[in-house]
């Protein structure tokens, strides 16, 4: 059986920074694997601006940001393979992978990284009633055609939900010559970014319908328009609010679904609050050995802090095969307070030493906050916010001796506290 | 100049086909829409029914129990996956016992094959653990089984367009007339042809067709069922296919394992008029869940990959109407089909064959050869398979449909094989590509390309499902120029 | 005139409003920081932005990206746009090669953002 020391599987943000992360940290047996033509994942297709402002300090477009990676992958002559479809992950690190030039392959690791990157949420999964006819695309799917392959999905547009992506595929969109009727979306807030809403929607007058949903869908052969209607505190459809908008177009914008089939097959647990691998603050999940990072631990906002979690989960897959990783040892709970939730990681080891990140998501939207640690019920750490809000994770850092008590503690408890109101 | 013209394909026609190439025939299919499969065939709930629920006495007792033990060998012979996962009929009330001891004994006159017997609370739970608080008892029919539909219907028409049957595919049937030699005339959007025998297997159109040369008029309701699918990740949720004790609106909402490993969570019943208007509601979607909490508490809808809906072809005489017309002669009705109709499908087949063999007087074919290997499913081999597979075709390591672990070599199978697929769905229907949980996000932009090198067309042109069903607009830049 | 702008610098989206007679921005309101002050400024009296698109390359439909190397005014979006989409490249091409010189006399290259191989 062919054998790696680290067998990365994805090739998108998240694969290209853990491999540079192994082999900056001193891995030089790595190999990723990727299923598509060329290196970068999803990052290929975001043509628009506004990455790699954290790691470069400039703007720069997806294809930039992917491409400053892929030189180092290159630069230090890491072996990637790709048209490679992982089809297996065992929990003892066995990657089956399929491909046309090299067949079945079964590759023994000693670490695996798990980067698959995510998925779109589908129509099928919101139930949103109506015809099934073409003209219907989850706003990814829509930004490969326009992007990658130079097709045109459709003219007259409507964009269901206000993640990111949808919001720049208004502004593509209309860059290519398409009226974009209305942007809907079901929750009284956006969960993109506002930088986003100014400058893919306000700047070309498209209208944003917050606590909107889609409740018809018409057209038997070809999509012919959408039935919009306001909802509710309880997020159903307020009877007599119906709009008709004619459009060609329905693109969907309402979520991202980590991809851990793989995950799942190696015995890897998953956290129903993040949809993603429960892993401890090295990145670590609960198979030894096999480490998680980027969008299919937890969805993130920014590459930026893709390639960061993922170039740490790359240096520890080396530590962890240098015996470095601390193993063994009791791990404490994190648990989610009052406003937080799909925290990352899930477990601390209570042998810590370095500083520990905690990422989760705000689950409404809250002013004037505070967000606090609390170990052993004893506050530990505090760190005000003018604002949080769902669409934008929160990041904290905590410097080990603020988790010294760890080795005594049953859990760690991070929540939101809000002014009375 | 045919011996048989079949009009619809269907499970029923499709079936038929393959059953008269057993004779000496000439036969043409003629399907309205792009693709075969494409109306009641493949949206229903893949059950094989064990025959139970029917009145003594009607066809549709009769052929459901005939058609049930053909399923064994059609598995054999066409490589279509067939269970025997039972089916449980659960009553919710100890009130009920007698409805369901009249469906016992309905079973028993109907002849229905193995294992039929009531059983207790404790035996359903031991058998079900997932079934609702509600649930008292129910009647276990060791003859109720799933199918895939559409493997059922594109192998009937694979062998018999392998056997020598003609199928043309956007052929609607817009006039029947009978010449002076007693022969018939069918005008179609593919074209006109002769033939001695019509065999009407035109599904929620049945009526229309039959009415063409017949004046004993069918009428012909559709009646709409919605469903919901979900993931593969609840596939040991249930066992059994479980029904509800039915009710005069139908069979009640089901929870019906699929051979996938889906789960089937439906339908509703709802007459309606438009025989085209397949699309699922707020109501009915609502209604179909609300219904199935009472066999399954705590659906997980999260779980859900999509909805569709499906009509069945609902006749007013409450059965089958089957055989020759009265005052048609050497027209053959396969009208009313719902409900058990998939079941009954291979019995109703080879039974309107035998009519047709025994008023034309046909000779038996000695070259007819049964068999039709499925395609190759790449998900469903051992790894050495898969070795061979892709050393053989490496189009096999190619994965196409990540959800599904769908091969390109696959994909170009379904398009190549008799009667393949011509659009995205047909591809969709034959291969598994797009039906997993990302509903083809992932995979349409490469199936599109497939189609379009296969079927030697612009990925313009490629449908969803024929017709004006294009996905794509147009190209930004043509080829290098700017397109204006 | 009276402007009405949405603070792009964090979520909290301040609503801010202001008064521009074509000299100066005065009456700004609405904001909570520096920061927001400072964006109510620019974004009225010169709001520019970063253009990101397709050009066709020879021989293929499958489109190259390409950026404004820098910002470019606002208004001139659509008109950069249109020089963008009737520019045709032949590859080899590599990340920063300019695409357009100085689109619409704005003083801004457009450059390409992936590489094509010959």
């Amino acid at each position: 059986m062919r054998k790696t020391d680290i067998l990365i599987i994805g090739g998108g943000p998240a694969g290209l920074a853990a491999a540079v992360g192994a082999y900056e940290a001193g891995a030089r047996d790595i190999l990723i694997l990727d299923r598509e033509e060329r290196l970068g994942g999803i990052l290929k297709q975001c043509i628009h601006n506004g990455f790699g402002l954290h790691t470069f300090k400039e703007e720069l477009t997806g294809p930039e940001y992917a491409q400053r990676f892929i030189e180092k992958v290159l630069a230090y002559q890491i072996p990637y393979q790709t048209e490679t479809m992982v089809i297996d992950v065992s929990s003892d690190k066995v990657v089956t992978c399929v491909s046309r030039q090299n067949g079945l392959e079964r590759i023994q690791a000693q670490a695996v990284i798990l980067c698959m990157g995510c998925r779109e949420r589908p129509r099928g999964s919101l139930g949103t009633p109506g015809e099934r006819c073409p003209g219907i695309f989850t706003a990814g799917t829509a930004q490969k055609f326009t992007n990658l392959e130079g097709l045109m999905p459709g003219k007259e547009v409507v964009i269901l939900g206000s993640g990111d992506i949808g919001l720049i595929m208004a502004r593509r969109m209309t860059f290519l010559g398409a009226k974009v009727h209305a942007c809907v979306e079901l929750m009284p807030y956006s969960s993109g970014l506002k930088r986003n809403i100014v400058q893919c929607l306000d700047d070309f007058g498209i209208p944003l319908l917050l606590s909107h949903t889609v409740v018809d869908i018409h057209g038997r052969e070809h999509l012919e328009g959408v039935t919009v209607a306001q909802v509710g505190s309880d997020l159903k459809p307020i009877p007599g609010t119906e709009k008709y908008f004619p459009c060609d177009t329905l693109l969907l914008s309402v979520g991202l679904i980590p991809e851990n089939e793989l995950s799942e097959m190696a015995g890897v647990k998953i956290a129903p609050s993040t949809s993603g691998a429960v892993v401890d603050e090295q990145l670590q999940t609960s198979v030894p050995g096999i480490f998680s990072a980027g969008n299919v631990l937890h969805v993130h906002d920014l590459v930026d802090f893709v390639s960061e979690e993922a170039m740490k989960a790359g240096a520890n897959a080396w530590r962890y095969i240098r015996h470095e990783l601390p193993q063994g040892g009791r791990k404490v709970p994190v648990e989610m307070g009052f406003g937080v939730g799909g925290i990352v990681p899930q477990f601390v080891s209570e042998d810590a030493r370095d500083k520990v990140s905690f990422m989760f998501r705000p689950r409404n939207v809250y002013r004037n906050a505070r967000v606090i640690v609390e170990l052993n019920g004893e506050q530990v750490y505090a760190k005000k916010a003018m604002i949080l809000a769902p669409g934008e994770m929160v990041n904290l850092s905590l410097p080990a001796e603020k988790l010294a008590g760890l080795k005594e503690a049953e859990s760690i408890l991070v929540r939101i506290e809000v002014p009375e109101a | 100049m045919y011996d048989v013209i079949i009009i619809g394909g269907g499970v029923v026609g499709c079936g038929t086909a393959r059953e008269l190439m057993r004779r000496k025939a000439k036969v043409l299919l003629l399907e309205k829409t792009n693709d075969i499969c494409n109306g009641q065939s493949k949206a229903n709930t893949a059950i094989i029914h064990g025959g139970y629920d029917a009145k003594p006495g009607t066809l549709k007792a009769k052929f459901n129990v005939l058609g049930n033990a053909m399923f064994d060998q059609l598995h054999e012979e066409l490589d279509v996956p067939v269970q025997w996962n039972t089916s449980l009929v659960v009553s919710f009330d100890l009130g009920d016992h007698e409805a369901l001891e009249k469906l016992l004994d309905q079973g028993i006159q109907n002849g229905v094959r193995g294992e039929l017997r009531i059983i207790d609370e404790q035996e359903l739970r031991r058998r079900e653990p997932n079934v609702g608080r509600e649930a008292k008892e129910a009647l276990l029919v060791g003859a109720g089984g799933i199918v895939c539909p559409y493997e059922l219907t594109e192998a009937f028409a694979e062998n018999a367009a392998m056997n020598g049957a003609e199928f043309l595919r956007n052929a609607e049937v817009t006039r029947i007339n009978r010449l002076d030699d007693g022969r018939w005339q069918v005008v179609s959007a593919a074209g006109t042809f002769e033939a001695r025998a019509v065999v009407n297997a035109a599904g929620t159109y049945a009526d229309v067709i039959n009415n063409m040369v017949s004046a004993r008029k069918v009428h012909i309701r559709p009646r709409r069922g919605e469903y919901y699918i979900l993931d593969k990740k609840y596939k040991n949720a249930f066992h059994a296919t479980m029904f509800q004790l039915p009710s005069k609106m139908g069979k009640g909402t089901l929870i019906a394992p699929t051979v996938d490993g889906t789960v089937l969570i439906g339908p509703t019943a709802e007459d309606i008029d438009d025989k085209e208007d397949k699309r699922t509601t707020a109501a009915g979607l609502e209604k179909a869940l609300r219904q199935a909490g009472r066999t399954w508490e705590h659906i997980p809808t999260r779980g859900f990959i999509t909805t569709f809906s499906g009509l069945r072809a609902t006749g007013d005489t409450g059965d089958f109407i089957l055989g020759e017309a009265e005052d048609a002669p050497l027209f053959f009705n396969c009208c009313a089909i719902e409900s058990p109709g998939l079941s009954s499908a291979p019995a109703i087949a080879k039974w309107t064959a035998e009519q047709v063999t025994e008023r034309l007087g046909l000779e038996e074919n000695p070259n007819f050869d049964p068999i039709r290997k499925a395609i190759p499913k790449f998900r469903e081999m051992t790894n050495e398979e898969r070795q061979a597979a892709i050393a053989a075709d490496p189009d096999f390591g190619k994965i196409v449909c990540r959800c599904e672990t769908v091969t390109e070599a696959e994909i170009r199978e379904a398009i190549r094989r008799p009667v393949g697929a011509r659009d995205v769905d047909g591809v969709k229907r034959r291969t598994r590509a797009g039906m997993g949980r990302c509903q083809a996000g992932f995979c349409t932009p490469r199936t599109v390309e497939i189609l379009a090198e296969e079927l030697g067309i612009s990925p313009l042109e490629v449908t969803k499902f024929g017709g004006d069903s294009k996905l794509l607009q147009g190209y930004l830049f043509e080829e290098g120029k700017h397109h204006a | 005139m009276k402007y009405e702008l949405t603070c792009i610098n964090c979520p909290m989206g301040c609503r801010i409003t202001a008064d521009y007679d074509g000299k100066e921005v005065t009456n700004i309101q609405g904001y909570t920081c520096a920061r927001g002050k400072a964006y109510a400024q620019t974004e009225i009296t010169d709001p520019t932005r970063m253009v990101t698109a397709l050009v066709g390359v020879e021989g293929t439909h499958a489109p190259l990206s390409v950026k404004t190397r820098s910002p470019i005014r606002k208004p001139l979006i659509f008109d950069a746009l249109r020089v963008i989409r009737e520019t045709t490249v032949r590859p080899p091409v590599r990340i920063g090669d300019v695409v357009v010189e100085n689109v619409c006399n704005s003083g801004v290259d457009v450059i390409a953002t992936e590489n094509i191989e010959a």
